[in-house]
């Protein structure tokens, strides 16, 4: 089936069997491997990418469902090399180890932080309750995003 | 000059610099195993055992190789030498009795539910999973075992012809009988844990391809490229036709030490000519790869009235599932370790590790040392109570001291910074909290451990390391080392800029390539930052060594009184007296003076081990020690067990990134109160039913709490500048911690993992009806 997307900005068309994710058509067809899959079945997160701003799992949505709509990876967040606030706390904070989950979690993040959900710690917690990270323990990554959030308060009303 | 007259300045060593590999990593650039694609590349999957123990009267594939797009269906038949030898993979080459096999593909009898039987080869991924759909294969069920205990029972049926008892190890030291029949104080108690995954979040995976001169090339997310000559030797080849590279590795716990995919990559290149890529879903890698050893554990504790230990007497029984892999090996970190960082003159242990049908045991982070620190630690904890003494007093009237040996024979070669780690944790866990509602109560534990690094000394160990000026005065470092996600490559970096000047950023490290990096050993055992570090280390200052004379020759000084720095090497105390690097460089290409470098480093030797109850010796390098504390608190009426706060303390020698130190032992913690409290691989007849993410539980965000890393530097480890490794060694007291806390709120004894809300609730249940 032909669908169109809008990826990362930039339109594209492409022809994919009906049965295929989106992840997989990300990844497979499109090349976007920035998208990680990690489990397929809903639960890690590491395959969060943003369908017209909201975060969803590459895995659970079908690519014909995403027709017509705005999808928007980790590879979108940098301007060429310079990070993203949040991604640069990450970094800066030693919150990304093997790095295979960062891409989800800097999109659950980022929607978190956008829609008003990562006022305080426990609520970052619950915000990133839906992206699994086996190797940092957390701490760092609620850290990161916690001093983003500051900065972003910071900046609506200096 | 040797390694150990390097004087630093620590310009670099000990800074929280940002590892080069997190930036790509953030920016989604890191090309993990199954991110590479080649034009024509085909597609590969296993059909798997649907049970766990039966006979294989008949295999159909005729209708799977008749699906559109399916290039083959390959047999145990197919393969030229089926079996994939375990015998401690890396430098080694003989490991006597702890040789244990596999086959690659199943040969008459399948053990475990998982285990491979045939491998497909097709156009796409659609193509191979109907192909695998396909295959029909028809079981002779066999008995299954499924309890270690009850497999060692006279007459139960066997997992293989040799019998079920997979290895036993034997030790005793001084008069253990006498010791408990006249000691004052005796406490006894059983322990158990559960099988536990490595559940690192990027699934098995990888891409092979036949390159020039008949080279099968295997990228695959690994913790082990030396797997290349095991990959060669079941094909029947030369070593040097197989050359495997490990990208960025999204995580790997153990869990990526043994084979994955890397024979089936190479018998579909090998078949068809072509590239083929294998991803293993989530399923397979929950239900079919690995797991931690769940291990019963008994034992008898003595002490005198002050507490201080008269005898342990310890029986220890693990489940090692169908297959050897490891088993002997985690078995004696378990026999080293069980009774604990404490000082005891009369000491029985006999441990064995036994087959059954559950999905077999490797390694996973703590090795085998983690799960006895349940039982000390519960020992210890029970000792203090019965004595009315404070449980960290007791354990520092107990505790070893540097130059004591253990009862395996093992001598603790470096500073035992215990004491200082239980002050640091019992200062920093704070004022004790206060319950959140009427129905819950607080409760407080504290845990000490250790761990070894570096790997069996008689197992010869060593690693190289590669360094070379560019004629730009930018500096290349290559070796083979698998980073996994915990700054390996990163921290290598760091200590070539401390001793060389050259900025991190004007560094590069080309890793994880058997063919063309110096092979450096396996990223397991907590031994690359010590191993790999000290290989760097050495060729850096070897090379800084050449590099100085020329340097001291330009500047007119001597060449003690020249300083390495980012701009380039200039005398001491005079930095705008510099010579660049590409001026030193040229000047050293004049002078026929290398300005590259390959260095190799020999870990401590030691007597092999033999099958001989008398043996005693090294086993291990040396050891990193801990001490955690947890608050909790817990629901009366549901169990749930929330952690409020948590510290970890342990002596690293010294810390090249601290960052990276922190790091490994937040994540180790996490680890570990996810063994805890959550996570446990479930069998029913030794069917695998974790096969999700659902049902296999690891912590979220919301489970883990804030962890304090404590970082004591002693300066005395075997590693870089006193480091010692850290990677596993945090990962082994959360358990007893968590356990300790429970009994501290609850006045309850909990002694089998994962302590689940359920087993908690049922246990305050049993306690108010025996108070009724």
């Amino acid at each position: 089936m032909n669908i169109s997307l809008r990826l990362n900005g930039t339109p594209v068309d492409v022809d994919v069997p009906p049965h295929w994710t989106l992840l997989r058509t990300l990844r497979d067809r499109l090349g976007q491997t920035d998208v990680k899959h990690g489990c397929g079945e809903g639960v890690c997160g590491a395959c969060t990418v943003l369908l017209d701003g909201v975060a969803v799992n590459g895995c659970l949505v079908l690519a014909v469902q995403a027709d017509g709509g705005d999808i928007e990876t980790v590879a979108s967040l940098a301007d060429g090399d310079t990070l993203h606030p949040l991604q640069q706390e990450l970094v800066e904070r030693g919150a990304v180890q093997c790095g295979f989950c960062t891409p989800g979690m800097v999109l659950g993040a980022l929607e978190a932080t956008r829609i008003g959900a990562a006022a305080d710690r426990a609520e970052i917690r619950r915000s990133l309750a839906g992206n699994l990270c086996r190797c940092t323990g957390y701490t760092t990554i609620v850290d990161a995003v916690e001093a983003y959030q500051q900065r972003v308060a910071n900046e609506v009303s200096p | 000059m040797t390694v150990a007259d390097v004087k630093p300045s620590h310009r670099i060593v000990g800074e929280e610099i940002v590892r080069h590999d997190a930036v790509e990593k953030v920016h989604g650039r890191t090309s993990y195993a199954a991110d590479a694609a080649l034009p024509g590349m085909l597609h590969a999957m296993l059909k798997r055992a649907d049970v766990s123990h039966a006979r294989l009267r008949a295999i159909e594939i005729e209708q799977a190789k008749a699906i559109d797009g399916v290039v083959a269906v390959l047999l145990a038949e197919d393969v030229p030498n089926n079996r994939i030898w375990v015998d401690v993979p890396g430098q080694t080459v003989e490991v006597g009795a702890l040789k244990a096999f596999q086959n690659v593909l199943a040969d008459r009898v399948v053990r475990y539910h998982g285990e491979p039987i045939a491998l497909v080869i097709a156009e796409s991924e659609d193509a191979a999973l109907a192909a695998v759909d396909a295959i029909e294969i028809d079981y002779e069920r066999l008995p299954v075992i499924d309890d270690p205990v009850r497999a060692l029972e006279e007459g139960s049926p066997t997992v293989h012809e040799s019998g079920n008892l997979l290895t036993e190890w034997v030790l005793e030291e001084g008069d253990v009988d006498g010791a408990l029949r006249d000691a004052p104080v005796v406490v006894e108690d059983s322990y158990q844990t559960q099988f536990i995954d490595h559940a690192y979040l990027e699934p098995e995976a990888g891409l092979a391809w036949l390159d020039t001169d008949g080279v099968i090339v295997i990228r695959a997310s690994t913790q082990v490229i030396e797997h290349f000559r095991d990959v060669a030797r079941i094909l029947g080849v030369d070593d040097n036709r197989v050359r495997v590279i490990a990208p960025y590795v999204g995580g790997g716990f153990g869990g990526k030490e043994d084979m994955t995919v890397e024979p089936y990559l190479a018998l579909a290149v090998r078949r068809t000519g072509r590239p083929v890529r294998m991803v293993w879903s989530r399923q397979e890698s929950l239900q079919a790869r690995q797991n931690r050893h769940a291990v019963r554990m008994h034992y008898r504790t003595a002490a005198d009235e002050q507490g201080r230990l008269i005898a342990q007497d310890i029986e220890i029984v693990s489940d090692g599932g169908a297959y050897a892999f490891l088993s002997a090996l985690v078995l004696l970190y378990s026999t080293t370790c069980a009774p604990g960082p404490y000082r005891c003159p009369n000491v029985r242990i006999n441990s064995r590790v036994v087959y059954t049908n559950h999905t077999p045991c490797s390694a996973m982070r703590g090795f085998g040392a983690m799960q006895v620190a349940l039982a000390y630690e519960g020992q210890m904890d029970r000792l203090a109570r019965r004595l009315g003494i404070d449980p960290l007093e007791l354990r520092r009237r107990n505790f070893v001291e540097k130059g004591d040996t253990l009862a395996i024979g093992q001598p603790l070669p470096t500073h035992v910074a215990l004491p200082e780690l239980t002050e640091a944790v019992e200062e920093r866990i704070g004022p004790r909290p206060v319950p959140s509602s009427p129905h819950k109560v607080v409760g407080r534990g504290f845990s000490c451990n250790f761990q070894s690094y570096g790997r069996c000394v008689w197992l010869d160990d060593w690693s190289s390391a590669w360094i070379g000026f560019e004629l730009d005065g930018s500096l290349v470092v290559r070796i083979g080392v698998p980073d996994i996600g915990c700054g390996q490559a990163s921290s290598l970096v760091q200590i070539t800029s401390e001793v060389l000047g050259v900025a991190p950023e004007r560094i590069t490290i080309h890793i994880g390539d058997s063919a063309l990096n110096p092979l450096t050993g396996t990223t397991t055992a907590t031994r690359q930052l010590y191993m790999s570090g000290n290989a760097v280390l050495k060729a850096a200052t070897e090379l800084r060594e050449g590099l100085a004379g020329v340097a001291a020759e330009l500047l007119a000084t001597e060449t003690e009184d020249v300083e390495f720095s980012p701009n380039g090497v200039h005398p001491a105390g005079e930095p705008e007296r510099v010579v660049g690097f590409a001026a030193l460089i040229a000047a050293c290409a004049r002078r026929s003076v290398p300005w590259q470098k390959l260095s190799v480093f020999n870990g401590p030797k030691g007597v092999p081990w033999k099958a001989d109850e008398q043996w005693r010796g090294r086993v291990l390098p040396d050891f990193t020690y801990g001490c955690h504390a947890v608050d909790i608190e817990v629901d009366q009426d549901t169990g749930h067990v929330r952690v409020l706060r948590y510290v970890a303390a342990h002596d690293v020698g010294r810390a090249i990134n601290p960052a990276s130190v922190r790091g490994q032992i937040v994540g180790a913690v996490a680890m570990g109160l996810g063994q805890a409290l959550s996570e446990r691989v479930v069998f029913e007849e030794a069917q695998n039913l974790t096969g999700t993410f659902a049902q296999y539980l690891i912590p979220t965000a919301v489970e883990i709490p804030d962890v304090e890393a404590i970082v004591l530097e002693s300066g005395e480890g075997l590693g870089p500048f006193g480091a010692r490794g850290i990677g596993e060694p945090p990962v082994g007291p959360p358990v007893p911690a968590i356990a300790a806390a429970l009994h501290d709120a609850l006045g309850i004894t909990l002694t089998a993992t994962p302590f689940t809300s359920e087993r908690i609730a049922i246990a305050i249940g049993e306690q108010n009806r025996a108070a009724d």
